[in-house]
């Protein structure tokens, strides 16, 4: 059936079963490969996006659950928090593989919309579902400190 | 025994054995033609083409024969190039380079591939010389052009001058400079005049495609046509398909057809979802006649009794057997180590267009380009030159990816040519089919005893290991040497200590799961049986565990160097907080050294954290320091996780852990505070991806022992409530 919500600012449509996880319409269907396949279970956070400004894990969100909301992957992520991010990630060099890492940003992002100076404590509650097997969690936290320094400037 | 354990885990000399062995047949009947001989040359390919591409706009593409998994390698080599060509870093791009074995092989290996923490050890040389090369043929294009002596060129941050005021860009001269033939021989710089190779400020090329989603790895390809492919694989080692019945499958909407390979039976459809949900409609019988069908348990009952007998002699100083009976006291334990996942974040998984009998081309994050062109070749039929395979980043490896049979690779080239190469197959494994598919760092169990003297000195060290073998029966089988294969003692038979009677020996099993070498691959095991009996040796001869080793390191200056540094940063010895125990330990891998100080804080209930590591890491030269140090933070993560929770267990023959829910993977609240620390060196570079991952479990363990008076001796920690 056809199915209609927001994608990156733009009204989209797809043809899916309504039980078909966001993750693979975003892939497979709209061809948006930023977010990543990782578990398929919500353990690892790799196919994190923002559903209605709010980080969910993709894996786990079918595509009938977001009709006729708001979804933003990270291609799409515009927000000062975003850019804050993506640019103290690019000055810290946070990421190895790189593969958790869309993941990762989209996380902190939807952290500091709601904690804009985050303890580190908050950083491990918040980024706890969210995991990078090159372990680069040592930057992460130090990247969404810059982060959060960048958006108070 | 120090000369042949400098030589590189592969070492050029050790795989054509290798491949000659493979030419009789000895494995899967895998050959590896056609590199021998040429292998035998050395790269003298000076001529930039092979590794630099020079665009119109001045962007320089250096083309990296190792496979970027995260460890930076792409920013690496860029770095070599781009320092002897004088470039401005913002124009540099990294990209890897094709298979192809005669242009791309790893100068230590003969064939092409990324592994033993030798990318920057074997390219030193050889990308400088590119980039130098290349450097001189854009001065003798500029000279040229200008029509005056190259000597009064000046090349800065990418610009070409001459104190005429001419000056280029190097994409302005970069045609004309393809044009001349390149210099024979080329100057390298003295390291006095590196400006980016040392630098800490230099950013890696793929961080903005990492952070905006943009990189594009092995499941983000897309070809025209392609089918999405899942494969029901067997649930016990070994088992076969003895019939299935693909009606249900086939009546999934999107299901585009079912075909038996030799490993299972694969669902090709419209995607990734619909291939899974065809996967799972699928009934498969299966053949478990061959199956392997112990349990762990079963496995370390088989090897517990091993370790009263001797095994086949890996390093004999002396006669430890005789000291160990002379000695006043005796300090003995047995470990236990678990079979380990790599799990790395991108399951495995590989895109393949076959034309059979013809050609086929592959794109995935390949660590051995070479076999993996043989392997595809064979099941294609098709010679190995005439695989293309497009190699992409890895969303992480660890070993992986690097798999003597290909065994994934080999599985999305069986599905291609079983429906005749009608259309490109992305062959997609689930979490599941990657935790289950083996290929895991052996079990292993150790045995060491140590003598001291009547006046603390350590007389006598014996140190037994049992396990399977990572090479034999494959193409790497040629690498034992006299019963012995390196991966299984590496760290034990080099032990570094000065005691003048040391035994190290090895018992091989057999067993039907299939091994892989797993980040820093024996120093795994190794590093922590001997560096948390060393630290049970000070304790039982009064010492210092730092001063310990220092007297014990006196014919080992790099690795007194690590862990003096370390334990200075860490300030050894000093106060800490109330609840919080130091722990240290040194280790030498890929011929890189590396110390670590772990403060770890045991609470009332049994629960544990390590609060801070201090690391030391002597490389050599360092090329990209930040990098390093990031090598450092994530090594130790990596190996702090597999000691602190994670095992790959079997119950009968069965996988039990299979998703992050059971192998549960470090997560950021477990991760320290980590400091590294580079020790200054004009040494020749070595690797930086594994030797920080074996030091962190026995300096932890050592910390946790200082607390607690127990010794771990079997991992992972959580076994023992210590989570």
């Amino acid at each position: 059936m056809a199915i209609d919500f927001t994608l990156n600012g733009e009204q989209t449509s797809v043809e899916a079963a309504e039980d078909t996880p966001l993750l693979w319409v975003v892939r497979d269907t709209l061809g948006l490969t930023g977010t990543k396949f990782g578990c398929g279970i919500a353990l690892c956070g790799a196919c994190t996006v923002h559903v209605d400004g709010v980080a969910m894990r993709s894996c786990q969100t079918t595509v009938g659950d977001v009709a006729g909301a708001s979804v933003t992957t990270i291609e799409g992520l515009e927000s000062a928090e975003g850019r804050a991010l993506q640019q103290a990630w690019r000055e810290l060099d946070v990421v190895q593989c790189g593969y958790c890492q869309s993941g990762q940003i989209m996380q902190a992002a939807d952290l500091l919309a709601m904690t804009p100076s985050p303890t580190d404590e908050d950083i491990d509650s918040a980024m706890y579902g969210n995991v990078c097997r090159c372990a680069t969690y040592h930057r992460i936290r130090a990247g969404i400190h810059r982060a959060a320094e960048i958006l108070k400037a | 025994m120090l000369a042949k354990i400098k030589t590189p885990q592969l070492s050029r000399r050790g795989f054509l054995t290798a491949a000659g062995g493979a030419g009789v047949g000895l494995v899967v009947g895998l050959s590896l033609p056609g590199f021998a001989p040429k292998a035998a040359r050395a790269a003298t390919d000076g001529s930039f083409n092979p590794f630099v591409l020079i665009a119109p706009d001045g962007t320089v593409t250096v083309l990296a024969k190792h496979l970027d998994k995260g460890q930076g390698i792409l920013t690496g080599l860029t770095t070599l190039v781009a320092e002897e060509l004088d470039a401005d870093w913002a124009q540099m791009r990294g990209d890897h380079a094709p298979a192809d074995t005669e242009k791309y092989k790893n100068l230590f290996f003969g064939v092409q591939g990324t592994g033993g923490s030798t990318a920057i050890a074997n390219s030193w040389q050889q990308y400088r010389k590119a980039g130098a090369t290349a450097r001189a043929m854009l001065v003798e294009a500029a000279a040229k052009q200008w029509g005056v002596a190259a000597s009064e060129i000046t090349v800065k941050k990418g610009v070409i001058a001459h104190a005429s005021g001419k000056q280029a860009g190097f994409g302005d001269l970069a045609e004309a400079a393809a044009g001349i033939a390149a210099p024979a021989d080329v100057a390298l710089k003295d390291p006095s005049r590196f400006t980016l190779i040392g630098n800490p400020d230099l950013r890696r090329v793929d961080g903005v495609s990492k952070t905006d989603g943009s990189a594009i790895y092995t499941q983000d390809i897309v070809r025209p046509g392609m089918l999405y492919a899942a494969v029901a694989h067997p649930p016990r080692f070994g088992a076969t398909v003895a019939s299935f019945d693909a009606a249900a499958a086939k009546a999934v909407d999107g299901v585009e057809g079912v075909v038996q390979i030799p490993r299972g039976v694969a669902v090709l459809a419209r995607d990734t979802w619909t291939a899974f949900k065809g996967r799972d409609a699928l009934a498969v019988e299966w053949d478990e006649s061959k199956a392997e069908t112990r349990s762990t348990e079963a496995i370390f009952a088989e090897y517990r009794p091993l370790l009263d007998k001797a095994g086949t002699p890996a390093r004999s100083d002396g006669d430890a057997e005789a000291a160990l009976a002379d000695a006043a006291q005796v300090v003995e334990a047995d470990f236990e180590f678990p079979f380990l996942a790599h799990a790395a974040m991108e399951p495995m998984n590989a895109v393949v267009d076959a034309k059979p009998g013809t050609s086929v081309e592959i794109w995935t994050g390949s660590q051995l380009p070479t076999v993996d062109q043989n392997v595809a070749g064979q099941i294609a039929g098709v010679e190995p030159g005439q695989v293309t395979i497009n190699v992409l980043l890895a969303g992480g490896s660890f070993g992986r990816r690097a798999v003597p049979n290909s065994d994934y690779i080999a599985e999305a080239v069986q599905i291609a040519v079983a429906i005749g190469g009608r259309a490109p197959v992305k062959l997609v494994w689930s979490r599941e089919d990657d935790m289950a598919a083996g290929f895991y760092r052996p079990v292993y169990v150790h045995r060491l005893r140590a003598g001291l003297d009547a006046d603390g000195k350590v007389v006598a060290w014996q140190h037994r290991i049992v396990g399977q073998s990572i090479v034999a029966n494959t193409p790497f089988a040629g690498l034992i040497e006299n019963g012995i294969d390196n991966t299984s003692v590496e760290g034990a038979s080099n032990v570094p200590y000065k005691i003048p009677n040391i035994g190290v020996d090895l018992h091989t099993t057999d067993i039907g799961v299939p091994v892989l070498w797993w980040r820093a691959v024996g120093s795994t095991h190794t590093a922590y049986a001997v560096e948390t009996m060393i630290d049970q040796v000070a304790r039982a001869a009064g010492k210092d565990p730092v001063d310990f080793r220092m007297d014990l390191l006196s014919e080992h200056p790099r690795h007194a160097g690590v862990l003096k540094l370390a334990a200075e940063k860490a300030n050894w010895g000093g106060p800490l907080p109330e609840g919080v125990h130091r722990g240290v330990a040194v280790h030498e891998s890929f011929n890189s050294f590396v110390a670590q100080v772990a403060e770890v804080r045991v609470r009332d209930d049994g629960s544990m954290k390590v609060e801070r590591v201090v690391c030391a890491v002597d490389c050599g030269v360092a090329v990209n320091p930040d990098q390093i140090k990031a090598q450092m933070e994530g090594g130790i993560g990596y190996g702090l996780g597999a000691a602190m929770r994670n095992e790959v267990t079997l119950t009968d023959g069965q996988v039990d852990q299979v998703n992050f829910d059971t192998y549960e993977p470090l997560r950021i609240d477990d991760m320290p505070k980590i400091e590294a620390y580079i020790v200054p060196s004009a040494e020749a570079p070595t690797g930086v991806g594994e030797p920080g991952t074996p030091v962190i479990a026995p300096a932890v363990a050592n910390a946790v022992f200082e607390a607690t008076g127990n010794l771990i001796k079997a991992l992972p920690f959580a076994r023992h409530g210590l989570v």
